[in-house]
């Protein structure tokens, strides 16, 4: 299969599509003349694209999704099971109809590398399977020693808790069982990251747990920025629900954090040392591994892409979706990776089965929970330029708004959770 | 808005779209939300001969209200329903925005058999306002976490008049369906409606009204502004004409 030609492709489907099968998911679609297209990583990104390509083609692709997990924990509402309104196993998610409704291939193993000469992907199994398309999303990985003294065995005390799963499940726990006015501590990440509002919409969940269990308890947010996402909307929450609760020490007056010690959870900077009882350690962040391994990434540490197709500039046959891109103005949101795979499958479906191809369409939302009903957003839209995913136009909730807007702003970001979950997994 | 024909499209999700856009549209107004809470309050009054809601609620002749919001028709404990409810419960109505009011419009004929004796709220405006008053009495999002949303539906004013040839544009079905991928990260492609509005099996026109309304900013939501002052008048087209075949 590897090494076939575009044109070939063309002539199998047309054959495919000849006989009069392109109705439906059915097995009988499944000739040997189907263009195969492997995506890389079932989050965000790669679900959306695997259940795109596989749906809009109606059998004509054949779409194989490797991701290693079997259940997905979203990131984004893992911050509301910190605050307690949500449990784990509502933001799980199974990949059972991506291959049941839409006929997509899941292999349940890593890739381990990307043969892009051979054009196959090897996985940590043993196998390797070809593709003619490869979409590669793998996310982020932690970047754990950009923090002195932080590690992956570290995280076991001092978790992230920016991949979420028992990484979260950890971080609650420790949060639950702290000492009564004990110090959380949060060391947060520097740009870029993923979900840019993400560390400061756990502060408010954590304060919103504290208050409940343990009011006595103070939070700290080492950071290594001057600013952040949605600063005075969040800055105002805590000072209206948390009076005296959160404490935000920017770069400029805390200075370098000099080491972090898992085991006595002290956390020493410039200005000071400080004890934490629980410790979020949210390190500097850059592509999935395999990005990395497959030479898709350039000095940023993620991957540069062709604005309106995804594709890798590195490699004409890989597109390269969600955190692990460098998607221009876009932030590295899960709406964003859900945006970008629907422009990515599309540009895929183009190329491999003449279809109809549009101007790609990419925005963004993201919300956030500053405490019970009091929810805020942002969200632009973006175009693709030649040089990179501009944004053209956006929006940001405004500080004093009334109690009944906000609870419908959060009321809407459940609506957004149920949607984007069907848009992924089906 | 009101006075729209939304098309029959099965019972339960009759009125679902109108009204939950109805209320996300409205964005705010606490006034407005009084007022329809008052209104409600007097239509009440039409349904207690037969039923109680509020602190000291009890089963009457028929059930009390309490907790009913969001709940499977035919499951409250302690009450002894008609064999026509709890199969419509088992058949999947839930007394949700859309259940509620297509069972107040007309419940001999949401629910054949039905031992409501009531001949139907035949004013969208006193259904909206009788199930925006009942709503308060049952759990909120605020309080039970994962709940899905409560917050009452407030209408907002008539959506500004689009002009016949913008109406008259014909949709491109085809592209409506590849732009409706973007609509489709928050709302269902199923039509189910969680929080965030239905938008299926909606009649063309009154999509394009919508929409319109929303890129003239008459409507309030700044996700939907954003996103309707990114379409051009013949995709608007083509997303209604799209939705509407989607069922
Ligand atoms: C606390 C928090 C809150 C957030 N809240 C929001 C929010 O409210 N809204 C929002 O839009 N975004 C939010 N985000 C951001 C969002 O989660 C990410 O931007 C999004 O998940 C990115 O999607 P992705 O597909 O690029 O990566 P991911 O969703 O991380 O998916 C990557 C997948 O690839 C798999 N993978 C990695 N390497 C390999 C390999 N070698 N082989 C096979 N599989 C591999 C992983 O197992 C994973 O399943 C939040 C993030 C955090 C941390």
């Amino acid at each position: 299969m590897t090494g076939i030609s575009r044109r070939r492709f063309t002539q199998g489907v047309g054959a495919v599509a000849g006989i009069g099968v392109m109705g439906g998911f059915s097995r009988a679609v499944h000739g040997q003349g189907r263009p195969k297209v492997v995506v890389i990583g079932g989050g965000a990104g790669g679900a959306t694209a695997a259940r795109y390509l596989a749906k809009d083609s109606e059998g004509a692709l054949d779409v194989t999704l490797i991701e290693p997990s079997k259940s997905y924990y979203t990131c984004f509402f893992s911050n509301l099971y910190i605050g307690g309104f949500r449990t784990l196993e509502s933001i799980g998610h199974t990949y059972g109809k991506l291959a049941s409704d839409y006929g997509v291939n899941v292999v349940h193993d890593w890739a381990t590398g990307i043969d892009r000469d051979a054009k196959q992907v090897a996985l940590a199994g043993g196998g390797r399977v070809p593709y003619d398309r490869l979409v590669v999303a793998p996310g982020i990985d932690l970047i754990y020693d950009s923090v002195p003294g932080y590690s992956l065995e570290a995280s076991g005390h001092m978790p992230h808790a920016w991949k979420a799963g028992t990484q979260t499940a950890l971080l609650k726990n420790k949060i639950m069982a702290m000492p009564e006015g004990g110090t959380y501590v949060m060391i947060a990440p520097p740009n870029p990251y993923r979900c840019p509002p993400g560390p400061y919409e756990r502060v408010s969940m954590v304060a919103h747990q504290l208050k409940k269990t343990n009011p006595t308890a103070k939070i700290v947010i080492l950071d290594p920025k001057e600013t952040f996402s949605k600063q005075a909307l969040f800055t105002e929450g805590w000072q209206k629900h948390y009076p005296g609760m959160v404490e935000w020490l920017p770069q400029s007056i805390l200075g370098e954090i000099q080491s972090v010690d898992a085991a006595s959870g002290e956390i020493v900077t410039d200005l000071d040392s400080f004890k934490a009882d629980v410790a979020n350690v949210i390190p500097a962040q850059k592509a999935g591994m395999i990005a990395e391994s497959a030479g898709l990434t350039d000095d940023s540490g993620f991957c540069p892409i062709v604005p309106a197709t995804l594709k890798s500039t590195m490699d004409e046959a890989i597109h390269v979706i969600g955190d692990a891109c460098i998607a221009g103005d876009m932030p590295k949101s899960g709406f964003s990776a859900n945006s970008q795979a629907k422009a990515a499958a599309m540009s895929i479906r183009a190329d491999l089965l003449d279809a109809r191809a549009f101007p790609p369409r990419f925005s963004n939302t993201c919300w956030s929970l500053i405490d019970t009903d009091d929810g805020v957003k942002v969200g632009a839209r973006y175009e693709a330029t030649e040089e990179k995913i501009a944004k053209t136009d956006g929006f940001i909730s405004q500080t004093g708004e009334d109690a009944e807007l906000r609870k419908a702003t959060y009321e809407e970001s459940i609506g957004w959770y149920e949607g984007i979950v069907a848009d992924m997994f089906g | 808005m009101r006075g729209s024909s939304g098309r029959r499209r099965g019972i339960w999700r009759t009125l679902g779209p109108v009204f939950a856009v109805a209320w996300l549209a409205s964005g705010g107004g606490a006034e407005a939300r009084d007022a329809l809470l008052e209104q409600g309050r007097k239509v009440f009054r039409q349904c207690q001969a037969c039923h109680q809601v509020g602190l000291e609620a009890k089963h009457r002749v028929g059930p009390y209200l309490n907790d009913i919001y969001g709940r499977r028709a035919g499951t409250l404990e302690g009450y002894n329903y008609s064999k026509a409810m709890v199969a419509a419960g088992q058949a999947g109505l839930v007394w949700d925005e859309a259940g509620l009011s297509a069972y107040l419009e007309d419940p001999k004929k949401a629910v054949p058999g039905t031992r409501m004796n009531y001949r139907g709220l035949r004013h969208a405006d006193d259904r909206r306002a009788l199930v925006a008053f009942i709503r308060q009495y049952s759990p909120g999002a605020a309080n039970i976490p994962e709940a899905p949303p409560t917050a009452p539906l407030v209408a907002p004013d008539e959506d500004p008049v689009v002009p016949d040839h913008v109406l008259a544009i014909p949709g491109d079905a085809a592209y409506g369906e590849y732009l409706s991928s973007e609509c489709v990260t928050c709302h269902q492609a199923d039509g189910a409606d969680k929080g965030i509005p239905s938008i299926t099996g909606w009649p063309a026109e009154r999509f394009v009204t919508v929409m319109h309304a929303y890129k003239v900013k008459a409507r309030d939501n700044e996700v939907m502004q954003l996103i309707a002052t990114s379409l051009a008048d013949d995709e608007i087209a083509a997303l209604g004409a799209y939705f509407e075949t989607v069922r």
